[in-house]
């Protein structure tokens, strides 16, 4: 079965770096699957769940947004951080999400607003992910 | 001619520093290794960030983003100044300092108002002294840096530039070039300039070099992609200047060490003169009386 080369990377190390029979991004317009041979892209990516499935084990791989490049059958991710399934700390997205909760039922000016929501989204999905 | 006990307290004071400028040589050193791993590891975050960019800033006009766009009229300027908290690093955060207040002095002459964000006390207080405004101070962060650190300090000075508030964004920072080299480093953040496609890189390069999708479009793309490579920029400067931190204090100490080793010898040489000086005019005195009594 033919692969492609998957790299997660995020500024302190690289995640992932392995050949995958797919994978599947979280694109801002939508989800969207790479097989090996994808046409080149570079799409935008919110947070969410990469999936991609190697020697036919499915994998879960939280991304904090960034960016998927395709070129040449080597799928990129940038990403700010990302963490593998069994990574991620529960409690530590628990508590986050329990923090952003409060500060969301407070009521604070816009900016605080804003980036208490993105924090909250965040530890939902880090949650989430961990699930698998 | 100092006594026998005055040099004696002072070589075992000597050692006493001797010890800690050693002890700290090796924390350094170990720190240095720390920091030189975490560049290690960012550099293909870097390098794959820098080739998606060139790749998508060859599709757009130059003027695309703000980000881009040089402003006409140039009032303010906003310095990020990177040093380290600490001293006891030889030079390498007045190099740091100096080149960024000459910076700060030229951009004066030509009319503008020169505010500093300054990341490590060391600049922090330089700039403090020669009376710039300060926008943002982030202190005793360079033992703890993150990404969340560049991006934080990145923003403030993103979103000064979009409205309009600075027209030109400077990062000075020390740049990690070998164990023996730190030189300060400037670089002009804002307007930014996007990275050139590598020239060495495309002859070699291998494949069919078929046309990209974009998702969403290359303008929104861009104004994703833009502000987030200013934060790699800044992070790349806090590394760097971590890396060389420690670096430059390993050479201070190493030199501080081997000092001290200069001084123990030759104060232990004015020790043994003393003594024998001592012993001498105590024999004399003790013949000098023998010859009394025989006398």
């Amino acid at each position: 079965m033919s692969t492609l080369q998957l790299e997660v990377v995020t500024p302190d190390k690289t995640v992932v770096s392995s050949q995958v029979e797919m994978a599947i991004c979280p694109g801002v317009a939508g989800e969207f699957g790479v097989l090996p041979n994808h046409v080149s892209i570079l799409s935008a990516l919110k947070v969410g769940d990469l999936r991609y499935r190697a020697d036919g084990k499915d994998e879960h791989v939280f991304i904090s947004g960034g960016f998927a490049d395709m070129n040449n059958n080597v799928l990129s991710i940038l990403a700010e951080s990302a963490e593998k399934a069994n990574d991620i700390d529960e409690a530590r997205a628990q508590a986050a999400k329990d923090r952003a909760e409060k500060r969301l039922a407070e009521k604070n000016d816009q900016i605080d607003a804003t980036r208490a929501n993105a924090a909250l989204q965040r530890a939902l999905v880090r949650l989430q992910v961990a699930k698998f | 001619m100092p006594s026998l006990k005055d040099v004696k307290m002072k070589i075992v004071g000597v050692g006493k520093t001797k010890q800690i400028t050693k002890a700290m040589n090796m924390v350094a050193s170990a720190k240095l290794r720390g920091a030189q791993s975490r560049i290690e590891s960012f550099r293909p975050y870097a390098a794959k960030y820098h080739d998606v960019l060139a790749e998508l800033s060859s599709k757009v006009e130059g003027n695309a983003h703000p980000l881009l766009a040089e402003h006409e009229t140039k009032q303010n300027c906003a310095i990020i100044l990177i040093t380290s908290d600490r001293g006891l690093c030889g030079s390498f955060n007045g190099n740091i300092i100096s080149q960024a207040l000459k910076l700060a002095k030229e951009k004066t002459t030509e009319g503008m108002t020169v505010k500093f964000s300054c990341v490590g006390r060391k600049g922090r207080d330089a700039v403090k002294q020669a009376g710039y405004e300060i926008v943002t101070a982030f202190a005793d962060r360079m033992g703890s840096i993150d990404f969340s650190l560049a991006s934080s300090v990145a923003q403030e000075l993103i979103h000064g530039y979009e409205t309009l508030s600075f027209d030109e964004v400077w990062l000075i920072y020390g740049e990690f070039v070998s164990m023996a080299q730190q030189p300060p480093k400037t670089l002009c953040l804002l307007p930014l300039k996007t990275p050139e496609a590598d020239e060495n890189a495309s002859p070699t390069e291998t494949g069919p070099h078929c046309e990209y999708v974009y998702e969403p479009r290359e303008e929104q793309l861009l104004a994703e992609l833009l502000p987030r490579y200013v934060n790699v920029q800044v992070y790349r400067g806090l590394l760097d200047t971590s890396a060389s931190e420690h670096a430059a204090r390993m050479a201070a100490m190493d030199n501080a060490t081997r000092n001290c080793n200069d001084l123990i010898n030759s104060l232990t040489l004015l020790y043994n003169k003393t003594r024998q000086a001592s012993i001498t005019s105590e024999l004399i005195d003790i013949v000098g009386g023998a010859e009394a009594l025989n006398g």
